[in-house]
């Protein structure tokens, strides 16, 4: 029981630091006032390959000959930071992104932003765990658990969001009862909320001065186009086998994968 | 003459009129009323507060076999009134095409004092929780989505939800906290043991008496009064069962977590049978026993647990006696609680 209630305590005082932390950075709009749409386009790779569900054929690290079925993942918290340091926190509630391969319209988040020129990029990869333990009325769109278990990126038996899947086949891993050669790739885990467990919500900053800022003005969409070549899941700081981890779903392994996956994301260009 | 029967006619009109008056007047709906003897809930009752209107339509989506994939399960059908809504007689619970679950049901009872729901805890709101057997493949094995599309599609739940919630749209959110309105009335207070407790003119047999001292001695720690659980997660070293089941670590990942589950509450143990989270026991007596001289030691044993419970024969008739006066008959016949015609 203590334990909970410390591990809630620090919930509440992190929400409130991190709350007043946003409002002190979050400027006011520049330039009058005026908003504009920014784009971000998530554009999934595979290595030197454009990623082609089910017919394209990909080898990782490990020499492993794979195809993939299905892709997505959560992008939420956009932030933005201006050529003078200033930090633009896209409202959360507007900031809630399903990202599907397969779905060409669902690979650009599009928010408001104040006009003006942005020189870095910040997002979170999965779900914040405040958003997982929020009141069920506020879990909406993409987070509603009726959208989001159709699409499967909700544990119910372990309350929070998947916040990254991945499933294909390689023949590398062992057939299972039915024949097929699938590997299972479903990443979450938002730190717990009884009792402290691991802690894939990912945080992904890029600088977007080598690519080409976006220059957000009235009238026009800026689209910052990112690449994001998932042969990095399966390498990094942990070189991952699909024929050892066929399956890796809520477990400390996780952690390590999640931690190759923060580097699928480049900065390729701008479209202004 | 003539005057004076029409003045007897008035009143006895006025009479009339104002008994059909209290008549048209449905009863009053007290909501939520946590018993005298038990802390303050847990749930957050402010977030969703308990209507008649959202009570009854809780009650009809529990009873609602088209949650399930094919419309043949519904939540009543593994956790049945008259066991304290649990599934009697069955260690494991087999769902849609009576495919089995690894695990024994909970009873729905008191959840308003819950901190998390399932044997592991793994569900922290009860609005959340009733996702979890809609979506398992061996339960209901639905999507949310489906059961939203079926209740849209027949013409009474529009309205009902309208009652509940003021306008007939049918979400997810508004499904489960109708759920919850109806799962936190489900209250069972009115054993033997509540009425010696509150004072209502009961009193304990002899037995009964030496029973709960025999409780509060050996029991109390984890079946913690009056709830009879400290819903703490506890290894109580029956050991792993068949499926190496690791409980409250598949939630937590922390090593010092396996095989521990949810202590349950002991009140209704006379309708719950069997016990323990698989149901490996189906009669109380395999139970005191276990305690007694079968536990078995693991790295995360209970220190509570380490030589068994000193209970002799005596002590266990005694406790015996003691356990039956937290069955509850007002609760498992309370038609509130039942499936309405």
């Amino acid at each position: 029981m203590n334990i909970k209630f410390v591990f809630i305590y620090i919930l509440v005082i992190s929400a409130i630091v991190l709350q007043s932390c946003s409002r002190k950075d979050e400027v006011a709009p520049a330039g009058g006032g005026e908003m504009s749409t920014l784009s971000v386009q998530f554009d999934n790779i595979v290595g030197a390959k454009k990623l082609q569900l089910n017919t394209g054929t990909y080898v990782n690290a490990s020499g492993e000959t794979f195809k993939i079925s299905l892709l997505q993942y959560y992008i939420s918290n956009i932030q933005l930071k201006d050529a003078a340091g200033k930090t633009f926190v896209v409202p959360q509630d507007s900031s809630y992104f399903l990202i599907k391969e397969g779905n060409g319209p669902s690979q650009f988040a599009k928010v408001r932003v104040p006009t003006g020129d942005y020189y870095t990029l910040s997002f979170v990869l999965g779900v914040d765990s405040l958003r997982n333990t929020m009141d069920i009325s506020k879990r909406t769109g993409v987070l509603d658990p009726a959208t989001g278990m159709d699409n499967g990126m909700y544990w119910s038996w372990n309350s929070g969001y998947i916040f990254f899947k991945m499933e294909g086949t390689a023949d590398a891993v062992p057939a299972d009862p039915s024949g097929q050669h699938k590997f299972r790739y479903h990443i979450g885990g938002f730190g717990g909320y009884s009792a402290p467990t691991i802690n894939n919500v990912k945080t992904i900053t890029i600088d977007l001065r080598n690519g080409g800022i976006p220059k957000v003005r009235v009238g026009r969409e800026a689209n910052v186009h990112l690449m994001v070549d998932v042969l990095k899941v399966f390498d990094g700081s942990t070189r991952v086998s699909l024929a050892k981890n066929s399956s890796v779903m809520f477990s400390d392994f996780s952690t390590l994968v999640a931690n190759n996956y923060i580097n699928m994301f480049f900065h390729d260009h701008t479209e202004n | 003459m003539y005057r004076k029967h029409l003045i007897v006619l008035l009143c006895v009109n006025i009479i009339l009129f104002a008994c059909s008056r209290k008549n048209d007047t449905a009863p009053l709906f007290a909501g939520f009323q946590p018993p005298a003897n038990f802390p303050a809930p847990v749930y957050d009752l402010a977030k969703n507060p308990v209507t008649r209107e959202g009570f009854e339509l809780g009650r009809k989506l529990f009873y609602e076999p088209r949650m399930s994939r094919n419309n043949t399960i519904s939540c009543g059908d593994c956790h049945l009134q008259t066991s304290a809504f649990t599934h009697h007689g069955h260690d494991v619970s087999h769902g849609i095409d009576d495919r089995l679950g690894s695990r024994n049901a909970p009873p729905i009872m008191n959840l308003a004092w819950h901190p998390a729901f399932m044997l592991d805890g793994g569900i922290f709101d009860l609005d959340l929780q009733p996702i979890a057997p809609i979506m398992n493949p061996v339960e209901m094995d639905e999507t949310m989505e489906n059961v939203l599309q079926k209740l849209r599609g027949i013409p009474t739940y529009p309205e009902l939800f309208r009652k509940a919630f003021g306008t007939p749209e049918i979400t997810t959110a508004r499904l489960t906290k109708a759920m919850s309105q109806f799962m936190v009335m489900v209250v069972s207070s009115n054993s033997k043991y509540d009425r010696v407790m509150r004072g209502e003119g009961m009193q304990f047999t002899a037995a009964e008496s030496a029973g709960y001292k025999v409780f509060q001695q050996q029991c109390n720690s984890c079946h913690k009064e009056p709830l009879f659980s400290d819903f703490s997660y506890r290894n109580n070293g029956i050991g792993a069962g068949p499926n190496n089941d690791l409980g409250r670590y598949d939630i937590t990942l922390n090593a010092g977590d396996k095989y521990k589950f949810k202590v349950p509450s002991l009140r209704n143990l006379g309708f719950t049978a069997p016990y323990m989270h698989d149901g490996r026991f189906y009669a109380l007596a395999g139970v005191l026993d276990h305690y007694t001289h079968e536990v078995q030691d693991m790295p995360t044993l209970d220190p509570l647990l380490k030589n068994g419970l000193p209970l002799s024969a005596t002590d266990k008739e005694y406790l015996l006696a003691f356990l039956q006066t937290l069955n509850d008959t007002t609760f498992i016949n309370d038609r509130r609680f039942s499936e309405q015609p």
